[in-house]
């Protein structure tokens, strides 16, 4: 879980290159606008005062209604963008996985891996077998010479999943990555994720609308409310893994959650 | 817990009836190879098979139509000549063109006079090729440069680069770098162009996808914007292809010389100039056949093989 050790003082060179880094992602008191449309220099704020840490091998879901802001934070947290206040460090570039798998259609499953493991200067002679393993882990074995389009939309997240470990970031940003797939995937991708942050302990940042997938994956749920995006509400999710949709523990959690979301979402129709 | 001094409430631990002693009775513990095993499923339900198409029904379906296409206009051609609707000198037969053809050949002359035109356009097209590739990504890349040249390549595009072909010998002289130059001015806009639409093309997420990774400035060029642009770009190489092929016989027609070898554009100059129409003919069928060659030989399977690996390719 996180821990509160870290002083103002030791975070505030926020490099790389600090050795203790008591955190995976630090957002702090951070704010985003963006031109709002219509108006000439007016600007809509999206994501208002937002403070997180992600700790190092924690597990956080980023919960909030749709347009609340949460891909917009999550493309702060990668550095796809910057916040118009505040800062955020990461330990190390984080890797990201987008809702569509946003695989190169011009290269094989495998070759997918191995421009990650190449981009991220690893020899020549390794990467074959790196990627390999890679694709054993989310278990493609047979998928290496696969083009992208001759893959099912599951194994297509998972190799994107396979590419983003080949980053070994410490932290794994994921937008919605199964929310375009179908329940009974989307169910065995939650357990593979499960057991391939458990193995590998990575922190992850998980971004989703969907309240029950986050309780059933997260060790923290963070609710964002909308317009703008502040953080409402986190709770810990101390329930043991392995953990399924249908758990009463995990069903009485998403109840809670849903009706604390509902009640951001009923806000916004009193003004 | 982490960000409690952010002013926002925040609510730390949960109920403990949620939390672990109260693991639901539910049949829970899935074993790995059960989860391996769905998941093998569910992949095999899943995936799509491409099938290729045998060789005879390509044979059939791809060569048989023009084949008939061509034997049909060679008919018309001899019954036009049979009818007289022109006289001999006006209109050669197949027969006359083929016998012209035929001389050509044991000459020795045919091979030359195409391989001196092919390997001045080839070689023409490889130059724009080199400059045509690094503008076009520059435009494409560049706002600057962008701004300042892009309306004008676009422009050129339209220009017929046989307008080129006075200036050119004026600065050049009647020579092969002349030719080149204007072979040059015809492709370069294309190949450039073609790049540019390429890239403009190419979907954001996967340029952000490329950035997660770690790409930029030149390995975020090679890895990510080139493959990303090759549809669009080997569209522009095609046109740049006809263009350098067209510029090129344009200038071999008007600016003819006896050092600059005898290519197509001269055989059918020379042609007219000796009243041989059986020539005119043959080299205007030459020029066809070596464009439609280049095309079927080169840049038709480059292209399908990029459509087909990106899964683009619809087979009917
Ligand atoms: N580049 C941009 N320019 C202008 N406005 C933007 C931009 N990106 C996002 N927004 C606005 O910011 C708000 C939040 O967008 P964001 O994509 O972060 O929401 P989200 O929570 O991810 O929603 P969803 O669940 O639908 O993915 C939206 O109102 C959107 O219109
Ligand atoms: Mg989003």
């Amino acid at each position: 879980m996180a821990t509160e050790t870290a002083t103002t003082a030791e975070v505030a060179g926020n490099t790389e290159d600090t050795p203790a880094v008591t955190y995976a992602a630090r957002v702090e008191h951070v704010s985003k606008s963006f031109p709002a449309p219509g108006t000439s220099g007016g600007q809509q704020l999206v994501l208002d005062d937002i403070t997180l840490d992600v700790a190092p091998g924690e597990f956080v879901t980023l919960l909030g209604a749709s347009g609340c802001g949460k891909s917009t934070l999550l493309n702060l947290v990668a550095g796809l963008d910057r916040p118009t206040a505040g800062s955020i460090g990461t330990d190390g570039r984080p890797a990201l996985m987008f809702q569509e798998h946003a695989l190169f259609p011009w290269l094989t499953a495998g070759k997918n891996v191995e421009l990650a493991l190449r981009l991220r200067g690893v020899a020549k002679a390794e990467r074959r077998q790196e990627a390999e393993r890679l694709l054993d882990l989310v278990r493609l074995q047979g998928a290496y010479g696969k083009r992208v389009h001759e893959l099912s939309g599951g194994m297509r997240q998972r190799v994107a999943l396979a590419r983003a470990l080949a980053q070994e970031s410490r932290l794994l940003l994921m937008d919605e990555p199964f929310a375009a797939l179908d329940a009974i995937t989307r169910d065995v991708l939650h357990d593979e994720l499960t057991r391939i942050w458990r193995e590998t302990g990575l922190s992850v940042l998980f971004v989703t609308h969907n309240v029950r997938e986050a309780v059933r994956l997260a060790q923290r749920v963070v609710l964002l409310s909308s317009r703008p995006g502040r953080i409402a509400r986190q709770w810990t999710v101390g329930l043991p893994h392995p953990r399924r949709l249908e758990d009463t523990a995990v069903a009485e959690l998403s109840v809670e959650i849903t009706e604390e979301l509902r009640g951001e979402i009923r806000r916004h129709g009193r003004h | 817990m982490a960000g409690t001094d952010n002013g926002v409430d925040v609510e730390t631990g949960i109920k403990s009836g949620i939390t672990g002693d109260s693991a639901p009775a539910v049949a829970k513990p899935q074993d790995a190879n059960d989860l391996a095993g769905l998941e093998a499923g569910l992949d095999a339900l899943d995936s799509v098979h491409v099938a290729r198409t045998s060789l005879r029904e390509t044979l059939l379906r791809k060569t048989l139509p023009p084949v008939i296409a061509v034997a049909l206009v060679l008919v018309l051609w001899q019954l036009l000549v049979w009818a007289e609707v022109a006289p001999e000198y006006k209109l050669a037969s197949p027969s006359d063109v083929w016998g012209e053809a035929r001389e050509a050949w044991f000459q020795g002359t045919l091979l030359d006079y195409i391989w001196t035109s092919v390997s001045r356009g080839l070689l023409g097209f490889l130059m724009a090729l080199a400059i045509g590739t690094p503008l076009g990504l520059l435009v494409a890349r560049v706002g600057f440069v962008r701004a300042a040249i892009g309306p004008i390549l676009s422009g050129l595009q339209s220009l017929p680069s046989v307008a080129w072909v006075p200036p050119a010998v004026i600065w050049l002289g009647l020579n092969d770098s002349m030719m080149y130059a204007v072979i040059l001015l015809g492709a370069v806009p294309s190949v450039a162009n073609g790049l540019v639409a390429g890239i403009d093309q190419i979907p954001p997420l996967f340029l952000r996808a490329g950035r997660t990774l770690g790409a930029t400035g030149l390995r975020e060029a090679w890895h990510i914007v080139m493959p990303g642009a090759l549809p669009g770009y080997l569209a522009g190489l095609k046109q740049g292809w006809a263009f350098s092929w067209r510029s090129l016989m344009a200038a071999e027609i008007i600016a003819s010389s006896p050092d600059l070898g005898v290519g197509l554009g001269q055989l059918l100059e020379n042609g007219r100039n000796n009243s041989s129409m059986a020539q005119v003919f043959l080299a205007i069928l030459l020029i066809l056949l070596v464009g439609i060659a280049i095309d079927l030989l080169i840049f038709s399977p480059l292209e399908r093989r990029v459509l087909r690996g990106r899964g683009l390719l619809v087979t009917r």
